[in-house]
């Protein structure tokens, strides 16, 4: 990257070093973090609407929607979570193509499942055997951020629900008093007062999903593990510049710490939005703050 | 083959008795139910001896925490703060590799590459963090009129920590410990996927299933297997720990008694 790298065995440690972190395998690396940060971004939303879903499904008072969504709640949280990563990586792929060859290819008489193979048609292959390698890239991290969604929805539709229960009653029927309808009540108090009861679980929730975010590398995605092991691992002088031992405990110490600041500043800032939530709420922590104040 | 002659030599086939090769093709379901079931003996052996070892340390951490002394409290917070603040997957990464640079240095290190000790380790520490954590929080909400009772009984020191505090601290802690428990009976599916070897083929129960999976591209017979297996030995847990939780409740009265609910948070 820098003009002096040209030649890397005449440089000194420091510069060597500098070299050496700026290689455009390092670049990947430090793109993978990005990654991680992506994954985060798009999946911390995408798992609470379906914990919201969950949720006011497991409230419902029709009864099969009920027992669907305490289902959900209760097989995602019962079995091991890098299970379900194994298990939805595969089914949804399948899913997905199964339906695609039901539409597209309408009259394809083979069986699907032929012994140990599943077999669509082509056209009904996710991502289609000609499209570029990008694509092939953004659809393995579509299913990663779907099944992350799916697994961690169920954890937060638990503490949602949770949060819901734990609304005090009488304020509800004040707003029923008010002559509010059922909706009303849920829009308009239940789901404003709840996030103070939910947020400590949910900030549970999501620093359980930071360390959760490892596991991608399972999923088969490039993601920091890939590239800590494979730039780690000791390298030639026959095929790289930088030749050097095995370091793989090195980049993995620095995925500690990353991973250690990482939730440090979570919970640093779940901390404060903590206070904020609190602040006039019927509840212990916003009567402290209303007689500090 | 029979069922039968499946389990004989497949039953104990993670630990490397029986048949040496897996099967290969025609899987039939007494396959999956006898291979994964072999599995599980790692995961019962993880979390058995993480459990009963990790107990001690737990104990000692959550005391060395709570002292007043900063020499004792501040390597607890620390140790406590590493191993709950970062993934246990990246963890087990960073002892592998870790394990692996002493033995090119000592050959007395050998072992620790191995899953069944340099895994075991890295389950205990964390272990003993996270239950650290959930006994010091327990030791802080210890009654003060027990403390006080001890003390005009003049009991003090070691007498008073054994008599007193520690099976009040258990008591209050334990609903929150059967959860770890579970969390980290769950956890022990990580160390084949993680950089520790499967030596021989031999794994643990998520191993075998997604052997098979990777085998018959059919996740819908192994996993929903795997989950039956992990439910009813979770189920176990809950009604072991259940027990310890009355012996530990057994002088309170009916509805003061701590109830376990069950509440995994299933990822570290």
């Amino acid at each position: 990257m820098f003009s002096y790298c040209t030649d890397p065995d005449t440089l000194g440690q420091l510069a060597w070093l500098s070299c050496y972190l700026t290689t455009g395998v390092h670049l990947s690396f430090y793109l993978a973090f990005l990654k991680v940060l992506g994954l985060l971004a798009v999946t911390a939303p995408v798992a609470l609407a379906f914990g919201f879903l969950g949720a006011m499904a497991a409230r419902s008072h029709i009864l099969p929607l009920s027992w669907l969504g305490r289902g959900y709640i209760a097989i995602v949280r019962g079995v091991p979570d890098i299970a379900f990563f194994l298990f939805f990586v595969i089914a949804l792929d399948q899913l997905f193509e199964y339906v695609r060859h039901r539409i597209k290819c309408p009259d394809w008489t083979g069986p699907v499942r032929q012994g140990n193979d599943f077999i669509v048609c082509p056209a009904a292959k996710l991502p289609l055997g000609t499209s570029p390698e990008w694509v092939h890239e953004t659809y393995g991290f579509f299913l990663a951020v779907v099944t992350f969604a799916i697994v961690f929805g169920a954890f937060a539709a638990n503490v949602l629900y949770g949060g819901m229960r734990a609304v005090p009653r009488a304020q509800l029927e004040t707003a029923e008093a008010y002559g509010m309808s059922h909706r009303q009540t849920f829009w308009r108090v239940l789901v404003p007062q709840m996030w103070v009861y939910a947020l400590p679980g949910l900030s549970n929730t999501w620093m359980v999903l930071i360390k959760a975010t490892p596991l991608l590398f399972l999923l088969g995605i490039d993601d920091i593990v890939y590239w800590a092991r494979s730039l780690g691992g000791t390298k030639t002088a026959q095929f790289t510049d930088y030749p050097h031992g095995d370091w793989r405990m090195w980049y993995f110490l620095f995925l500690l710490v990353f991973y250690l600041g990482f939730t440090r500043v979570s919970e640093v800032v779940l901390e404060r939005l903590m206070k904020r939530l609190t602040h006039g709420q019927a509840t212990t922590g916003g009567e402290a703050q209303r007689k500090a104040a | 083959m029979t069922c039968f002659e499946t389990f004989q030599a497949y039953a104990l086939r993670s630990i490397g008795i029986g048949e040496r090769l897996l099967p290969r093709s025609d899987f039939t379901l007494c396959d999956h139910f006898v291979l994964i079931g072999s599995g599980m003996i790692w995961n019962i052996y993880f979390a058995l001896m993480a459990l009963a070892s990790g107990f001690f340390l737990a104990t000692a951490l959550a005391v060395a925490k709570g002292a007043a002394n900063p020499w004792a409290r501040k390597p607890a917070e620390w140790f406590i703060f590493v191993f709950r603040g970062s993934p246990l997957f990246i963890q087990f990464f960073f002892a592998y590799f870790f394990f692996l640079g002493l033995k090119g240095q000592y050959a007395f290190f050998d072992a620790f590459t191995a899953a069944w000790l340099g895994a075991l380790i890295v389950l205990f520490l964390n272990t003993s963090a996270y239950s650290g954590e959930i006994f010091y929080g327990a030791l802080r909400s210890i009654p003060k009129g027990d403390v006080e009772a001890a003390d005009a009984y003049g009991m003090s020191g070691w007498p008073r920590f054994r008599r007193i505090v520690w099976p009040t601290m258990l008591r209050l802690a334990w609903p929150a410990y059967t959860n770890e428990a579970i969390f980290l009976f769950h956890a022990t599916t990580l160390v084949f996927f993680s950089a520790f070897p499967a030596w021989q083929q031999r794994g643990d129960a998520l191993y075998y299933a997604n052997y098979f999976a990777d085998k018959t591209y059919n996740p819908f017979i192994p996993y929903p297997i795997l989950a039956m297996y992990f439910i009813l030995f979770t189920l176990v847990i809950v009604g072991g720990f259940g027990l310890v939780n009355r012996h530990l409740n057994r002088h309170l009265p009916a509805e003061r008694r701590a109830k376990i609910k069950y509440r995994p948070k299933l990822i570290r």
